[in-house]
């Protein structure tokens, strides 16, 4: 299949599942409510006279990434069972791979778009100052969103399909998420200090290495967890 | 033979197996305890390391295995090995359990701490983690090749995600003892002590042989009677 005709697939998938948000937005509005509740909460679970709020923002953005993004990618493959919406796609004449890709790029938009919401809303609860600095957080967060999207769309495709498929998710996808979101964490918190690029070098090029890693395996993976 | 017979008979050389290591064991320990000398510097404490460091390096084995086999599976779809696949992964999980045990009460008197986040301790208890996920999900799936399949694909992330735990807790500080087996130069240890430890490590590897092959042919049974419900229903 020429490049454009994938594209134009992958496009028509990631159409179909916002297009399916926007109209509900059930997700969406959960997510969100979700991540101000976790931001605000752990908030207060320090002491401020000890603790200042800079040492744990960084552990508090991604804790709030990770559970909000769970919300969603729960979601992506749960509309697919429904009627047999799956198995719909999977008669098209399409590569199975382009469902896949497709698939997390709804995903990706998805937690973007939470991710775009609770970053301006974590400045102002933490009272943190950027100064310049936005662009490296919006490139370390692009690196894990990445990781952590081609990760759970993979077992969200096989979790829906299990019993307990809710509770399934995040045992099986929290062990992943640890290399992805320990770097993000450290980055964020030398970014948030203010440290030079060469002390968060390590941990972004492990981030770029997971990221290249799991996108391909999970590609390659995808077609194994189909039902014949 | 039937099926059935050819898995009673894995399941009676697993048994055999198993208690020819149990008892082999029961040597390393007398030979740990009365003839291999006390450390100077740890003291009696230092004796867990004969059962903590092969049960150690057993079930990191042990998950090796399953991922390596998960893999053969997608290849070429025989049941058999993702029974074998399951069975490695779930003597994997009870070795590191007793890994998890040994380890704090050898690092209590040690290392004057039950826990620490060290590298290693941190990368084997992600690891366990991960499989026991891998162990849970495989209940929660009724259909024998969707389980099959979707067994094969965490175990080959798994094998995928392991190194780089490792990198991202060997980032922070690590304080477990330096290798002293496993590296280029000759292993620092005293030869008596060696002995002890190595042939420890064989028993171990011997006890997980006989454990799979138990665990295998109770899955295989497992999978005839599934069969035998479905047909008389």
């Amino acid at each position: 299949m020429p490049v454009a005709d994938y594209a134009r697939v992958v496009w028509a998938i990631i159409a179909k599942d916002a297009m399916v948000e926007w109209r509900t937005k059930t997700a969406f509005l959960s997510a969100m409510v979700f991540a101000i509740l976790v931001l605000s909460i752990l908030f207060f679970a320090r002491d401020p006279t000890a603790v200042s709020s800079l040492d744990v923002a960084p552990g508090a953005l991604w804790v709030t990434f990770t559970f909000a993004a769970m919300v969603g990618l729960n979601r992506a493959f749960l509309l697919e069972r429904e009627n047999g919406a799956m198995d719909g796609m999977l008669l098209t004449p399409i590569p199975r791979t382009a469902i896949f890709v497709g698939k997390m790029g709804g995903n990706l938009l998805f937690v973007a778009l939470v991710e775009a919401i609770s970053i301006p809303l974590f400045i102002l609860f933490y009272n943190v100052s950027l100064a310049g600095r936005l662009p490296q957080l919006i490139l370390v967060t692009a690196m894990a969103t990445v990781a952590f999207v081609a990760v759970g769309t993979l077992l969200s495709a096989m979790v829906v399909r299990t019993r307990f498929a809710e509770l399934m998710l995040p045992v099986l996808l929290l062990p992943f998420l640890i290399p992805p979101v320990v770097s993000a964490v450290q980055v964020t918190a030398r970014i948030l200090a203010g440290r030079p690029l060469s002390e968060m070098m390590p941990w972004l090029k492990l981030l770029a290495g997971f990221d290249i890693v799991f996108c391909v395996l999970t590609v390659l993976l995808f077609e194994a967890t189909l039902d014949e | 033979m039937t099926r059935r017979e050819r898995a009673l008979g894995t399941a009676r050389t697993g048994q055999v197996v198993t208690a020819i290591s149990l008892l082999a064991l029961a040597g390393v320990f007398v030979r740990a305890l009365a003839f291999t000398p006390v450390d100077r510097l740890q003291g009696p404490a230092q004796k867990i390391l004969y059962i903590h460091a092969p049960v150690a390096f057993t079930s990191l084995m042990a998950f090796a295995v399953c991922g390596v086999l998960s893999l053969i599976y997608l290849a070429m779809r025989d049941r058999r090995l993702d029974r074998a696949a399951a069975a490695s992964a779930e003597v994997g999980v009870a070795f590191s359990v007793a890994m998890l045990i040994t380890g704090p009460i050898w690092g209590k008197p040690v290392w004057g701490t039950w826990w620490t986040w060290d590298a290693r301790l941190t990368s084997t208890l992600f690891i366990f983690l991960l499989f026991v996920g891998y162990l849970i999900m495989r209940d929660a799936v009724i259909d024998p090749d969707q389980r099959a399949r979707f067994s094969a694909v965490i175990g080959i992330m798994g094998l995928v995600l392991v190194p780089f735990i490792h990198l991202t807790v060997y980032l922070f500080r690590t304080l477990h003892p330096n290798p002293t087996l496993l590296k280029p130069s000759a292993p620092s240890m005293p030869g008596v002590m060696l002995v002890t430890l190595l042939s420890s490590i064989g028993v171990f590897l011997l006890l997980y042989a006989g454990f799979v092959t138990q665990r295998y042919a109770v899955a295989a049974l497992q999978e005839l009677r599934e069969e035998e419900m479905l047909r008389d229903s």
